[in-house]
Order: C-alpha cells, then sequence, then structure tokens
C-alpha cells in the first residue's frame, strides 16, 4: 500500500498538461484500454472550469492519483471521475444522507465535503463493503428484511448502519433512529430498516 | 382469434383497448390450491445489487466522451421572452451548444399548448434553454451567462383566484376563456350525478357541509429526473429513469421521426418515481437532439430544485363536501364539489371517486373544475384524488357518524356497499368487511376507550378510521416471454419494470409457480425496451395485475411443451404429467417422477467434433381482457391511534394497523413493505409537505429537503400490516389486483379522524401543523364559549 503523503506545494505546481502526461503514463494507462485513454485525455483537454490540483485519495482501499477542480465535492469525484457510483446524489447539500461514506470510520456526507479535503484519510464506500464479492452481514440483513424499495437510499442507509453498529455494537430502538435520521428515504422503508440493523446487530455480535 | 374491447383504466382514466382473447390462457389456480412459490416470503431478488451498490440507475450511467446538459429556467411565473442571447454563454470554453428556441426543432408540448422552448414562461421552472458542456459544473457556469430578457405577466398562483372573472388568463382563446370560464380547463367542471340530491337531503336527518383544503405536495423521488442519451449511427439509446421504458419509445419515435424499432429505453432501476415519471420529459428529447448535433452521449441530471419546480406534483384541492343521512345512519345524499389546481397547463386534479363510489348512497352529485394557475403541472402522484378526495370523505362520516351516536366502524358498515355504483355492476371481490374485522381486532377498536385513559396531561389520545377503494384491475396490453434452457433453468422476459415494488420478485414467482421450478432457477429481465416484449407505464397499482397473467401464460406455454418432452422420455402421456418442486412428475402416481434438468437435457446436443448446440422452450403470453360484468377493485381500512398536544399543537401518530385487501397475495413480505411505504407517505401528506409559493414572486421557497418536510425515521409510527389474502378469480388467471396505490390512501384521514378524537376539534387544512391544531383548538373556544341561541344566530 503506497505510504501517506500530505500534497506538497510542488504537486500543486504540476501545469495540467504535465500532470495528465503523468496520469496517461500512470494510473489512467494501467486501468483503462488505451484508446479510451486517450480519448479521456482529450476531453480534459477541453475543459477550461477551474485550474486543477492533483490530489490523492483513498477509498476502499486503494489509491488514486486525480485531478480535481478545487470545488468538487467527494461526491462528484467518486461517482463521476472514480465510477463508484453506489454512493447516490439526492439532495447535493447535506439534507438526506444519501451521499454517506465512512471517513476514518467515520459517516460524512461526501456531498459536503470536497475531494481536495479528503485526501489523508482512509475512505470507504458502499462498493467497499462487500468488496470481496461477500455481501456484509448488514447487507444481508437488508435483503433479508426487505428494507429497501427504491433502493436509491439504500447504500446511504447501510453506510450510516455500518457507522452506527461499529460504534453501538447493540443499539436500542431509539439508537437506531437517532443514528439514522439523517438519512430520508421517500418509499417509506424504514420499519424494515429497524429490524435489519437490530437483526445485523446480533448476528455481529455472534461472530 | 376473437379479439375484444375491454376497459382499462389507470389512475381514474377509462379506456377501452382492443386485446386478443388467449385461447390458452391457464384457468385461476383453485382458491385453496397448495402453491409452492406464490404466497412465500421470497427476498426480492434484485436486493443484493441494490445493498451493493451494484445496480445501475441513469444517475449512474457514465459514457465514454459524454456531455452534459444543463438548464435555464424562467424565475416568473408568467412572462414574454423579449430578447435572449446565448453568445457569452458560447463563448464559455468547455461549452458545446446552447439550445433556445431559435434553434431547436418546433416540437409540440403540452398537448399543442406550447412548445418544448415556447417564447411564453407560465410558470416558474418553465424551461428556456438548454446548455450541453464536457462537464456539468461548467454546463452550470454558462447559466448565469445567458442574457434574457422579459417581459413580466400578471399571474395567478391558487384556483379560487384563477376562477375570478378578473384574474389574469393564462391561456388565452379557447373555452377557458369564456364568460364565466376563466381559466377553467376545458371551460367547463366535469360532472356527475345519479339520483336525487335535493330529495336525498330533504329525507335526512341530519345536514352537514364542509370545505377542505389540500396544498400541492412533490414527490420529491429521490433520484432526480435524468436521461442519458446516445446514437450508434441510426440507432438510439436512452437510459431514462422512467415509469414507462416502452412509451417513453415510441414518443420519442414520434417526436424524432425515426422508427420504433431503432429506439431502446433502458431503465432497469429507478430511484423512485410515484407517478412523476409516466411519460416522456422535455430533458430527454433535448439530450437525444443534442447527442446526435454533437456526435456524443448526453447526459442530463436534474437537481433537486428542478425537480421540485418543474417534475409535476399533486394538486392542491379546495372541496366541498355536503352529506345527509338518516337518523340510523344511512346515508341519504352527498354531494362534492371540487376545486382543483392542475397548474400551468393540462393535468388531472379530480378527487370524486371515493365519493361516489366507496359508500351506498342513492343520491350523489360531484361538480370538479380542473383550474389553471402559474405553477407547475400536476402530474399523478401515488393514488392521485384519492388522497385528498378519501381525506375529506372520511372525516365527513365520522361527523355524521357522531350525530347519530354511532361508533364510526358501525356508521361505515351500515353504508356497505356491494354493488359498483358507478358502472352498476357487482364487485369480482371484495374483502373490505375482512379488512374492517381483522384491523379493528388487530388494533382493537372495539376496546380503545380503555386505551383513552392514556392521555396524560396536555397529551390527548384519539382513535380514528378510514376506508380506501382503488381500481386495482390492470389490464391489457401486457406481453411476456419465457424461455427454459438445456440444464432446465428459465428466463422471465416481462414488459413493465420493478419501480420499487419488488415487481421482479412477484413476476419471477408468477414464472416458478406455474413451471414446478424453484425460484432460484429463474431469472428475470423488465425495463429494457430491447430485452422485452412490451408493458404499458408502471404505474396505477396496474403493473401486477397486468402482466403476472402475462408471465403466467408464457410459463405455461413452456410447461406445455415440457410435459410433451418429458412424456416421451418416461413413455407416459403428456397430460397425465405435472411439475413440483423441480421435477416432473405423473400424477397419478407421483413417486414416478424425474428431475426438470434431467428432461431437458435433451435440448442439448453434440455437433460434429463436439461443438454444442442448444435447443430451448419459449413461450409467449399476454394480457387478456377484463372481465365485462363486474367490477374490480383494491380494498383497505387504517386504524389510528395518535396523540396531541393541546399546549403545543404537536401531533404524534402513536400506530396504524393497515388491512389491505388486493386479490391474491403474492408475497407477504414485499406486500407489507409497500403497505409500510404507503402508511409513511400518507403520513407526510397529513402532517408535513406543503410547497409553499411565494405570493409575490411566485417562486417555490421549499424547493429542498431541509425545508419541504417527509418524514423522518423518528416521525413515523408502529406500524402494523394486515394481509388479507382474497384471490380474484373473476380478475385475472393469477387471481391478483393492484396493491401499489391503496396503502397511502386512507392513512391521512385516519389519522385526521383520530386528531379530531383526541381533541374534539377538527383541523380542515393539511398539513396539520402544531399552527393550525392550535387554530383549531381555539375556535373549538370560542364556539363552545358562545351561549346556543347566539351558535344558532
Amino acid at each position: 500500500m503506497p505510504a501517506r503523503r500530505k500534497p506538497t506545494s510542488s504537486s500543486f505546481s504540476f501545469t495540467r498538461r504535465r500532470f495528465l502526461q503523468g496520469v496517461a503514463a500512470g494510473t489512467a494507462a494501467a486501468v483503462v484500454a488505451p484508446e479510451l485513454g486517450r480519448a479521456q485525455l482529450q476531453i480534459d483537454e477541453e475543459i477550461s472550469g477551474q485550474p486543477r490540483v492533483a490530489i490523492r485519495l483513498r477509498v476502499n482501499g486503494r489509491s488514486y492519483r486525480l485531478s480535481v477542480e478545487p470545488r468538487w465535492t467527494l461526491l462528484d469525484v467518486l461517482r463521476n471521475r472514480l465510477d463508484l457510483t453506489g454512493t447516490k446524489r439526492v439532495c447535493d447539500r447535506g439534507e438526506c444522507g444519501a451521499c454517506t461514506v465512512l471517513r476514518d470510520g467515520k459517516p460524512v456526507y461526501s456531498c459536503l465535503t470536497l475531494a481536495v479535503d479528503a485526501q489523508d484519510s482512509d475512505l470507504e464506500t458502499i462498493e467497499g463493503l462487500s468488496a470481496d464479492g461477500r455481501l456484509h452481514p448488514l447487507q444481508e440483513a437488508f435483503v433479508r428484511h426487505d428494507a429497501l424499495q427504491c433502493g436509491f437510499c439504500t447504500p446511504g442507509m447501510v453506510m450510516a448502519s455500518k457507522a452506527l453498529l461499529d460504534r453501538n455494537p447493540q443499539p436500542s430502538l431509539d439508537d437506531i433512529k437517532e443514528g439514522l435520521c439523517g438519512n430520508l428515504c421517500k418509499c417509506g422503508t424504514y420499519t424494515k430498516i429497524f429490524r435489519a440493523v437490530q437483526d445485523a446487530a446480533q448476528t455481529l455480535r455472534r461472530s | 382469434m376473437a379479439k375484444v374491447l375491454t376497459r382499462v383504466e389507470l389512475n381514474g382514466v377509462v379506456n377501452d383497448v382492443w386485446v386478443e382473447v388467449p385461447e390458452n390462457e391457464p384457468a385461476a389456480w383453485p382458491k385453496q390450491a397448495e402453491l409452492a412459490v406464490l404466497g412465500k416470503p421470497l427476498p426480492r431478488v434484485d436486493g443484493p445489487d441494490k445493498v451493493s451498490g451494484r445496480a445501475k440507475y441513469t444517475h449512474d450511467v457514465n459514457l465514454s466522451h459524454m456531455l452534459w446538459m444543463k438548464f435555464f429556467r424562467s424565475p416568473y411565473p408568467h412572462a414574454r421572452i423579449t430578447s435572449l442571447d446565448t453568445s457569452r454563454a458560447e463563448a464559455l470554453p468547455g461549452v458545446k451548444r446552447v439550445y433556445t428556441y431559435e434553434n431547436t426543432p418546433d416540437i409540440s408540448w403540452y398537448a399543442n399548448r406550447s412548445k418544448l422552448f415556447d417564447t411564453t414562461l407560465r410558470f416558474v421552472g418553465d424551461e428556456v434553454a438548454a446548455v450541453v458542456a464536457v462537464d456539468e459544473h461548467i454546463a452550470a457556469d454558462a447559466l448565469p451567462l445567458i442574457d434574457v430578457e422579459y417581459e413580466e405577466m400578471p399571474y395567478v398562483l391558487d384556483a379560487e383566484t384563477a376562477l375570478s372573472p378578473d384574474a389574469p388568463a393564462i391561456h388565452e382563446g379557447g373555452p377557458q376563456d369564456a364568460p364565466g370560464a376563466r381559466n377553467l380547463q376545458g371551460g367547463r367542471p366535469s360532472l356527475y350525478t345519479r339520483g336525487d340530491v335535493e330529495k336525498g337531503f330533504a329525507e335526512a336527518d341530519f345536514v352537514i357541509e364542509h370545505t377542505f383544503r389540500s396544498p400541492c405536495q412533490v414527490h420529491a423521488c429521490l433520484e432526480t429526473h435524468c436521461s442519458v442519451a446516445a446514437w450508434q449511427g441510426d440507432k438510439l439509446t436512452v437510459w431514462d429513469s422512467t415509469q414507462a421504458v416502452h412509451p417513453v419509445r415510441e414518443s420519442l419515435a414520434q417526436i424524432l421521426n425515426i422508427p420504433i424499432a431503432n429506439i431502446r429505453v433502458i431503465c432497469l432501476y429507478s430511484g423512485g418515481g410515484f407517478g412523476s415519471k409516466l411519460w416522456i420529459n422535455k430533458y430527454t428529447v433535448l439530450a437525444a437532439l443534442a447527442a446526435r448535433d454533437l456526435g456524443r452521449p448526453v447526459k442530463v441530471t436534474l437537481d433537486r430544485e428542478e425537480d421540485a419546480l418543474a417534475m409535476g406534483n399533486r394538486p392542491a384541492n379546495v372541496m366541498t363536501i355536503r352529506a345527509g343521512c338518516k337518523r340510523d345512519g344511512t346515508l341519504t345524499a352527498l354531494t362534492l364539489k371540487n376545486i382543483g389546481s392542475v397548474g400551468a397547463y393540462n393535468a388531472g386534479a379530480g378527487v370524486g371517486t371515493p365519493l361516489r363510489e366507496v359508500y351506498r348512497c342513492p343520491n350523489v352529485s360531484t361538480e370538479e373544475s380542473n383550474v389553471y394557475i402559474n405553477a407547475d403541472v400536476a402530474r399523478p402522484h401515488r393514488a392521485p384524488g384519492h388522497v385528498q378526495g378519501t381525506w375529506g370523505l372520511e372525516q365527513v362520516l365520522d361527523i355524521l357518524a357522531e350525530k347519530c351516536g354511532l361508533d364510526p366502524l358501525d356508521f361505515r358498515l351500515r353504508n356497505y356497499s356491494d354493488t359498483d355504483q358507478v358502472r352498476n355492476l357487482p364487485y369480482s371481490t371484495k374483502g373490505l368487511r375482512e379488512a374492517y374485522e381483522k384491523g379493528a381486532e388487530k388494533f382493537g377498536w372495539r376496546d380503545r376507550t380503555a386505551r383513552q385513559a392514556l392521555s396524560r396531561g396536555p397529551k390527548k389520545r384519539g382513535f380514528g378510521l378510514a376506508t380506501q377503494i382503488w381500481g386495482g384491475a390492470g389490464g391489457p396490453p401486457g406481453y411476456a416471454v419465457v424461455n427454459l434452457y438445456s440444464d432446465g433453468t428459465a428466463a422471465v422476459f416481462s414488459g413493465g419494470q420493478d419501480i420499487g415494488s419488488a415487481t421482479r420478485t412477484s413476476m419471477l414467482q408468477v414464472a416458478a409457480e406455474e413451471l414446478g421450478l424453484p425460484a432460484d432457477k429463474l431469472s428475470i429481465v423488465m425495463g429494457d425496451t430491447q430485452g422485452t416484449p412490451y408493458g404499458f407505464v408502471s404505474g396505477g397499482s396496474r403493473t401486477t395485475p397486468s402482466q403476472a397473467p402475462a408471465v403466467r401464460m408464457a410459463a405455461a406455454e413452456v410447461k406445455g411443451q415440457l410435459l410433451e418432452l418429458a412424456g416421451k422420455q418416461m413413455n407416459l402421456p403428456a397430460q397425465r404429467l405435472s411439475t413440483r418442486e423441480g421435477y416432473v412428475f405423473d400424477t397419478q402416481n407421483p413417486s414416478t417422477r424425474k428431475p426438470i434438468a434431467e428432461v431437458t437435457k435433451e435440448l442439448q446436443f453434440g455437433f460434429g467434433t463436439g461443438d454444442r448446440v442448444q435447443n430451448m422452450l419459449i413461450g409467449k403470453g399476454w394480457r387478456g381482457p377484463n372481465p365485462a360484468d363486474v367490477s374490480v377493485n383494491s380494498w383497505g381500512a387504517q386504524f389510528a391511534e395518535v396523540e396531541v398536544d393541546i399546549e403545543t399543537g404537536e401531533i404524534r401518530v402513536l400506530r396504524i394497523v393497515a388491512a389491505h385487501e388486493a386479490g391474491r397475495l403474492v408475497n407477504p413480505l414485499t406486500a407489507s413493505s409497500q403497505i409500510e411505504g404507503g402508511v409513511i407517505q400518507g403520513l407526510g401528506f397529513a402532517l408535513f409537505e406543503e410547497r409553499v409559493l411565494n405570493n409575490a414572486s411566485g417562486r417555490m421557497v421549499n424547493a429542498n429537503l431541509h425545508d419541504y418536510k417527509i418524514p423522518t425515521m423518528k416521525d413515523i409510527p408502529e406500524i402494523e400490516s394486515v394481509l388479507i389474502d382474497l384471490p380474484d378469480a373473476r380478475a385475472n388467471s393469477v387471481g391478483v389486483k393492484g396493491l401499489g396505490e391503496p396503502p397511502i390512501i386512507p392513512t391521512p384521514g385516519a389519522i385526521a379522524n383520530a386528531v379530531a378524537d383526541a381533541l374534539g376539534v377538527r383541523v380542515f387544512e393539511t398539513p396539520m401543523t402544531p399552527q393550525r391544531v392550535l387554530e383549531a383548538l381555539e375556535k373549538g373556544l370560542v364556539l363552545r364559549a358562545q351561549p346556543e341561541e347566539g351558535r344558532r344566530a
């Protein structure tokens, strides 16, 4: 795992062209087919927007080198640069919890977190919870109890529930309501979420 | 093959549809049939994809080279564009094009009353221009660089004012401008009468009249409206957050003048629709046009504010109900006058169905006006009209019951109707009596006075109930295909969509039941026009009753072929064979059996040197006609217990018991989810939700999820579902009726009646906020302080 490094002033002084050359030679070329990588580069060259800065993000245990506008939120970058679209955008202003991710284990609204501010922390998204292909006991409990309908609030609910159980392995009903009331659901799945979280808590305590 | 005309209803709108009568449709399962998969609490099959973030919603579609579109919207409720200059926006690096009325094809919109881009703007949020840029932020940066000059015009924001002769005209010319019909959609109200209401009121011992006001409520789907359009040559693929993949495809074909077959519309998952995503939207057409012009995919994602401003709502209604009954509680007359605000263009704002249909009453009349105002256009919103209409009607019932000295439940039972009084038909099945009985028992309705004693200090307990009707028949058109493969697994391809109501799971259960396969041997595709046969919109509680019979018919056709194959292998006549739990078995000697996967092995054979050739069995099914001689409806009753603080005015709903009958119970786990969701949305209508428009600007002041309140976890009551399993053999071959809308319908009425029970006064306006509760209490105190004589005068 690469060592964590605070961005130095020199990493900000890259010209965009030099930075993009670096990306083309490194990360992007490694993960994207060459043709696609080139195409992406051309599109980036067209962009004006605001001057970009180079950042590193550590998401679900993997490190990414990125060039971002300072105004981009962590949510934007997760969804539109890293294609981690499990984290949802609903209100984009910290009202609904659908974009909840864990930052060093604590739940945060990724729509209220700037990507440049999210460096130097361990970020975990819904994709990281079942990274090995197996569902987390919380995810299994959500399915078993049908604690989802349209499913759009579900990733945020699951991440907020994980943060709750990490700090309180045996939550009462009121603890669950307190811990998750920052997450809105329009389909009305709350009752089943209570059951799923209590059930998962039991499973996790046993294991 | 015989074709017949059959009656199909969607959200209260009735059409006669031609449909081929299926010749080999399987007979309805007997009521007491022991079924292996149907009726079992199977967890939803797409659950793992949704909890893991793998499920791709339209929001999540990111394509190489993709451009982003953002809209510039009218800041004024009524204005004419006098000049429009996009040059500064177009000069911004990264901006590819700006679309306005000047460079967009002349595409008519809103039933020919407007265009894709109009120069007259009739509500805040009306589309003025669309910017396409290399990313979403740059598209947003360009919006303030568009220079528009307007001539502001007088506007009107509520329906009662809009009807007055001196109100500004929202559409000039036509019947809505006739004397006495200002801003009235169609130029006149819609009328219904049966019996003689004057005679009915004359016969009554008690006559009451009250006016109920419900404000506009927005859908607030978590996934905002969104499309992605991409062309490959002359083929168009559109990902759309919709409830109507097939109808959207047909609309695109018509608007863009390209063949239906060249268009693919995909919506495998949608983050809520609730009626706001039933048809094509302007942004979808523009994304397709821009993607063609610019040779790159185009994505458009509305933000939360745009969704609230321009993507539909439940209209505001002012409902005056007059009701009369005899001393013994028999209803003699009911009338309704409803004024509904449809917004700036044509829509429906009727609320009269429950009043016309739920209770037995010989003399009924309704007069309903759909009125234009300068605000966003209404769209169906889970149980359109029924939520508001029931909320008013059920309070009227309780007021009359009190006058007669009857228990509210007894009063309703006295006016129980065994026939559909509007169509003069018997009901196919009606489980309402059972819903009353089982719901009341679970709730402890008859013993509720003992719980009244739980009132502590300023917190007063109250109990109320309400009834629900919904036309949950579904109907054609709806098609399905089932394939059985050589390894004994099957795939279902069904029209319609799973909009979160677990329809994939229900359809898979139907196919598994018919095929005699365990559910884990099947997969299902819904929500892709290229991958499935046609299905109509998934709305109006129609998907399950429309698609389930089609899926069953397709599965039955495959099963017939399977039994032929097995008969040859087992040396038995196919008619003697059936399937169960993954086996073909001899019905006369069930121990003679063979795994289905063994039977289907014959479908696979070697070809030349080891190449495998796969045959498969394929079945096609479609939805046949609705029965002509009965009326098919879904039924339910809900019971509410509330606590109201008379010092703060705060209402806490403590408990709701929701008893619902929608034909055969397909899946108790997911059905109870539907019910809980309906109750919670009904709670939002009753207590919190209201679109607030600023009178001085016409702008919505709470177009976000902080100020527009939907229920949170801390607001919801304990909810108990009572699922009444009553297969309706007349409705269709699976015996199912719709359950989507029903559970939201009675919740606000039950809560309102419980609040009145707690307080002794009524709140005649939603949402029932603490302020409105306190005002009602104050008014009640003033009335009580006046002597009887004074009150009469």
